[in-house]
């Protein structure tokens, strides 16, 4: 049986604040190819409205945004 | 056919910035944004801080990053730079000095440009000028006829620094000579009048814009000014960390001695903001009464934590009380408890609020 491979990069932005958190997406994805799936983990509130923001400028995909308790998760597809 | 000519717009998130990316891109220019984040930005950060019950009269103001809303507006790419580090010798050293307090404007300017130029110029990135929507006379310190060509120089930009707004009061630049843009289509405003900009952002169909009450920047700010003179002098240098700065925007700053400072927040959302440093700062809270979070910065004595556990109950709900308990934090010596009469008014002295 194959090996099963997480599918998902993952960034962890918990408690920076806005803007930081949108540049340390905006960096990751630089590296990331068309296809590529990130996790961001933050605390911010800001992250909620911005991330979705940026992303929107510059043509990747929201696939999922869930808060709980004091931390965000958004799930961005690189396109 | 050619490919369209490409520039790169300085975008902070107010309307002058948006209105000069938009008449360039008007004009068949592909445009893209970029924004630098110095850690003094109003922006971003203290919307985290502020309690979600802020607002005005309209209800609280929408927590959105204005860059990047001005972005979608265009419908251009924003490049957001981390130049906290850099943007220090910007602020400690300035060249051309400090404006009414301590906004290097001019350096600041400078420095922005230099920045875009450099990411735009690098070859994976093929820009081929810079646009900024500075304005002749809208600041006294940085947008003066004779600062543009300083900032022009200076920045190593000289003639691919277009500033469509008021490009008609300025020699030509070199998009202009090539034909990259029409000269005639841009414009000749100056002066401190907003009514220009109005005009313009209502004929290009704009009909919302973000309009910061007091700029962009905290460094523009009496009291912020203050609170970083206070800092530099307690700790006997020009220097900063991000945190350092990033406290200055938070709370009431009480130095009742040059060796401690109180940080002493004021709402719900700089109480949650200051929980993040409790276990980097001795900090104190009262328990027999609902009140604020206070951090206590610098080399505190064992007599001055009664002071500040005073000086907590005296802005909690315990105010009017006998006594308050407040529960004093040492992260490196464990909690203990200290039960003080509230600091009366008249015992702090307004010298004490920075």
């Amino acid at each position: 049986m194959s090996k099963l491979v997480h599918p998902f990069e993952n960034l962890d932005a918990r408690g920076l604040l806005c803007p930081m958190p949108v540049i340390k997406v905006q960096d990751r994805i630089a590296d990331l190819r068309p296809g590529a799936v990130l996790d961001v983990l933050a605390t911010d509130p800001g992250t909620l409205a911005d991330v979705p923001a940026w992303c929107r400028v510059h043509g990747h995909e929201i696939l999922e945004m869930v808060q709980a308790h004091h931390e965000i998760r958004i799930r961005i597809k690189v396109n | 056919m050619n490919d369209p000519k490409k520039a790169v717009a300085l975008i902070s998130g107010g309307l002058d910035s948006m209105l000069a990316a938009k008449v360039v891109m008007d004009q068949g220019v592909h445009v893209e944004g970029i924004n630098f984040f110095t850690g003094f930005c109003v922006e971003g950060h203290t919307h985290a801080i502020r309690s979600r019950k802020g607002g005005g009269p309209r209800g609280p103001k929408p927590k959105r990053n204005n860059a990047l809303w001005v972005a979608e507006q265009l419908g251009i790419k924003l490049h957001i730079i981390d130049v906290i580090e850099e943007y220090k010798k910007v602020l400690l050293n300035p060249k051309h000095g400090y404006g009414q307090h301590l906004n290097p404007c001019l350096d600041c300017k400078v420095f922005m440009v230099r920045k875009a130029l450099a990411w735009g110029f690098m070859a994976e990135h093929g820009f081929d000028f810079i646009i900024t929507g500075e304005v002749i006379g809208q600041r006294p310190k940085s947008q003066r006829k004779a600062t543009m060509p300083i900032i022009a120089k200076e920045s190593g930009a000289d003639d691919r620094l277009l500033r469509p707004l008021c490009a008609q009061n300025l020699p030509s630049t070199l998009p202009e000579r090539e034909g990259w843009v029409d000269r005639d289509a841009l414009f000749g405003f100056h002066g401190r009048s907003r009514k220009p900009q109005i005009e313009l952002a209502k004929r290009l169909g704009f009909t919302a814009w973000a309009q910061p009450a007091g700029g962009c920047c905290f460094l523009t700010d009496a009291q912020y000014s203050r609170k970083l003179t206070d800092l530099w002098s307690a700790q006997g240098r020009k220097d900063y960390e991000l945190d350092d700065i990033m406290l200055l925007k938070v709370g009431r700053h009480i130095r009742p001695a040059s060796h401690f400072k109180l940080i002493v927040s004021r709402e719900e959302g700089e109480n949650r903001y200051l929980e993040g440093y409790r276990r980097r700062f001795l900090n104190l809270r009262p328990i027999s009464h609902a009140g604020p979070l206070c951090l206590v910065d610098g080399h505190p004595q064992p007599t001055d934590v009664e002071l500040a556990a005073r000086v907590v109950a005296r802005y909690s709900q315990g105010r009017e009380a006998a006594a308050v308990t407040v529960a004093a934090e040492d992260p490196h010596a464990g909690c203990r408890e200290l039960t003080v009469a509230p600091l009366a008014p008249a015992e702090l002295p307004s010298a004490w609020h920075v």
